[in-house]
């Protein structure tokens, strides 16, 4: 996972009357940069696919077609066959789906737990944040990827579950970003007047902090999407994940390693489906941290 | 340094009870009563008694942790159902391999990681920086298994210079152990290198703009004794406690490539106990990981106590 630290951001100022926008400021910030660009591009391209698979894949993903088992690429089949005649560009194209809601929903989970905790956390201060905090302390020291598997075996093997296994497992990235930020900005006049005319804990926490240290949870969200998407593929790849005959990147590369020497196509083209979309969430992440924080940008 | 030590065991010790809570709570998650899906597909009342009896499956839940944890202290971690062994002894025959791996990887990490962090800081915004940058970008966003399958693809099948799979024990041939662990250690030791390349380059880039690095060379101290002796020493104190934090992805990333490999350790372990359905293995090889990673990163704290004088005021 990446580094919390990577994406402390001081919090955003409250936005002065008759000025442009942070987030338009940022957003063109963000385009300056050549290589957030590219990545938003190629994701914007993925989500695509992915939403259009049945449109444009040429071929079912699931039928077999034994006329192209183990087939070579040709102008039919730009990525070859499987080990089942099934067309891999299909496949590849309908594995997004997967690869990328997976990547989604698992840090959407994530952050729906992490952030309300390490609000709490943050805000409330004392035995309460102790408590989170060892808790927090002990989900990081298992090894993302352990924990992930460890849970995915308790569950059971699906998409589902690789997905909830996930998210539980980056949640704790999230508590402790929130809590850090919190901390930042709890003293801040802005907070102190909230407080001051009366309103309640969780409103000042939710109405007042959460859209000012936002900026830095949606870096940290970018960034676990490229995680997540790996640790999908690694689940699948397992055989934890997506189960067959549905494909998903990690799932056909578990398939192509039993069949390297006869037809290597079969793991070369989801591997670099993997390596593209996790690179461009990482070129957007970087570009995001830097477009909402200057300091970033040496 | 006493003190600053009981801080970090107080800290260490809840720490590790959550860990303990959180594995043990592993065991909730199974959907169903675990004790029918040990008993059998039989479905035996007396099989199901027996499995609840011998596993204290029949008591509150608190008792079963305090039984499960009592035997963790006692270097009890319960019984492998599929070997039909102790999940103790299994996690020490299979603990050295995967420390081996470990400290490989670490290596390959190291040799490539500090030296293209430091290029790519000395030469910032130039080509060099850029090329560092890219192969740090390649390396964080490469997954392990797909690297793994492309050089065994490549090294193994088409040139055939290194076995594809398989491990010897390098107190029975060093060669061959080298040449099987030669692989594996490189593709779990290159996405370390990335984060090692993007710190180090960071801590040189605010180190080189430092005083003290003005007054060196105004001095006219040699580049490579600026370099070398006072900006790369600075910059390194932070990478100690990215190291040990870096051996958690290490053993992450050990499971994977030990599966690609059939190397027979912690992470192979626990993918098998998975299919398995061997609970007791999975929870002992999560428990010891964890465990590790935590002694790692309070020895990493005392090193970087030790190195910072500044802690110590």
């Amino acid at each position: 996972m990446t580094a919390v630290e990577s994406v402390m951001l001081p919090a955003a100022a409250p936005k002065p009357a008759a000025e442009e926008s942070p987030a338009r400021r940022a957003f063109r910030r963000l385009l300056r940069r050549k290589g957030a660009v590219v990545g938003l591009v190629v994701v914007l391209t993925f989500i695509s696919f992915a939403l259009l698979a049945n449109v444009i894949a040429p071929y079912s993903p699931v039928e077999a077609d034994w006329s192209a088992l183990r087939g070579a690429p040709t102008p039919e089949h730009p990525f070859g066959g499987d080990e089942l005649g099934r067309d891999v560009l299909s496949r590849v194209i309908h594995g997004a789906q997967a690869s990328l809601f997976a990547g989604v929903v698992s840090v959407f989970l994530a952050m729906l737990i992490g952030i309300p905790v390490g609000l709490l956390s943050g805000y409330a201060g004392g035995l309460v944040d102790g408590f989170i905090m060892r808790f927090t302390d002990a989900m990081l020291a298992v090894p993302f990827l352990i924990l992930a598997i460890a849970m995915a075996a308790f569950l059971g093997p699906s998409l589902t579950n690789a997905m909830i296994a996930i998210g539980i497992a980056a949640a704790p990235i999230f508590v402790r970003l929130t809590r850090a930020q919190v901390q930042a900005v709890k003293m801040e006049d802005y907070v102190e007047a909230a407080r001051a005319v009366g309103n309640s804990p969780l409103r000042i926490a939710f109405r007042h902090i959460l859209p000012n240290i936002w900026p830095a949870l949606m870096v940290q969200a970018t960034l676990t999407i490229a995680s997540a998407i790996i640790a999908e593929a690694s689940l699948s790849f397992l055989g934890l994940g997506q189960q067959p005959p549905e494909p998903s990147w990690g799932s056909m590369l578990n398939t192509a390693k039993d069949y390297m020497t006869d037809a290597p196509w079969m793991a070369v083209y989801p591997g670099i489906s993997i390596f593209i979309v996790v690179l461009s969430f990482n070129l957007l992440g970087d570009g995001l941290r830097d477009a909402l924080d200057p300091r970033h940008r040496e | 340094m006493i003190r600053f030590l009981f801080r970090r065991i107080a800290i260490l010790l809840p720490t590790l009870l959550f860990v303990s809570i959180i594995i043990f709570g592993l065991q909730q998650l199974l959907p169903g009563d675990p004790a029918i899906a040990m008993a059998g597909e039989e479905r035996d009342p007396q099989a199901i008694a027996e499995v609840r009896a011998k596993y204290n499956l029949d008591k509150p839940i608190w008792v079963q942790y305090g039984l499960w944890i009592g035997g963790i202290l006692q270097g009890d971690f319960g019984e492998s159902i599929r070997i039909q062994l102790p999940v103790s002894q299994l996690l020490l025959e299979k603990l050295p391999v995967t420390i081996e791996l470990a400290i490989l990887s670490m290596l390959v990490a190291l040799v490539i990681g500090l030296p293209a962090g430091v290029i790519s800081a000395l030469h910032n915004g130039r080509w060099p920086d850029y090329v560092a940058n890219i192969i740090g970008l390649w390396g964080l966003s490469t997954p392990n298994f797909w690297l793994g399958i492309m050089m065994i693809l490549f090294f193994s099948v088409e040139l055939g210079w290194l076995p594809a799979s398989g491990y010897v024990s390098p107190t029975e041939d060093l060669w061959a152990n080298l040449q099987a662990m030669i692989m594996p250690a490189f593709v779990l030791g290159t996405g370390i290198a990335a984060v090692f390349m993007r710190h180090t380059r960071s801590a040189m880039l605010q180190v080189l703009a430092s005083d003290y690095i003005r007054t060196a060379r105004a001095k006219g101290l040699y580049e490579r004794v600026v370099i070398g002796k006072h900006a790369f020493r600075n910059a390194a104190v932070p990478v100690i406690t990215l190291g040990a934090l870096e051996f958690g992805q290490l053993l992450s990333g050990a499971v994977l490539t030990e599966q690609i490999f059939s190397i027979p350790g912690f992470g192979k372990l626990i993918v098998d106990a998975v299919f398995n359905r061997d609970y007791a293995v999975v929870q002992g090889v999560v428990l010891c990981t964890a465990t590790a990673y935590i002694l790692l990163n309070l020895l990493a704290d005392i090193a970087y106590f030790l190195v910072n004088p500044r802690l110590r005021t």
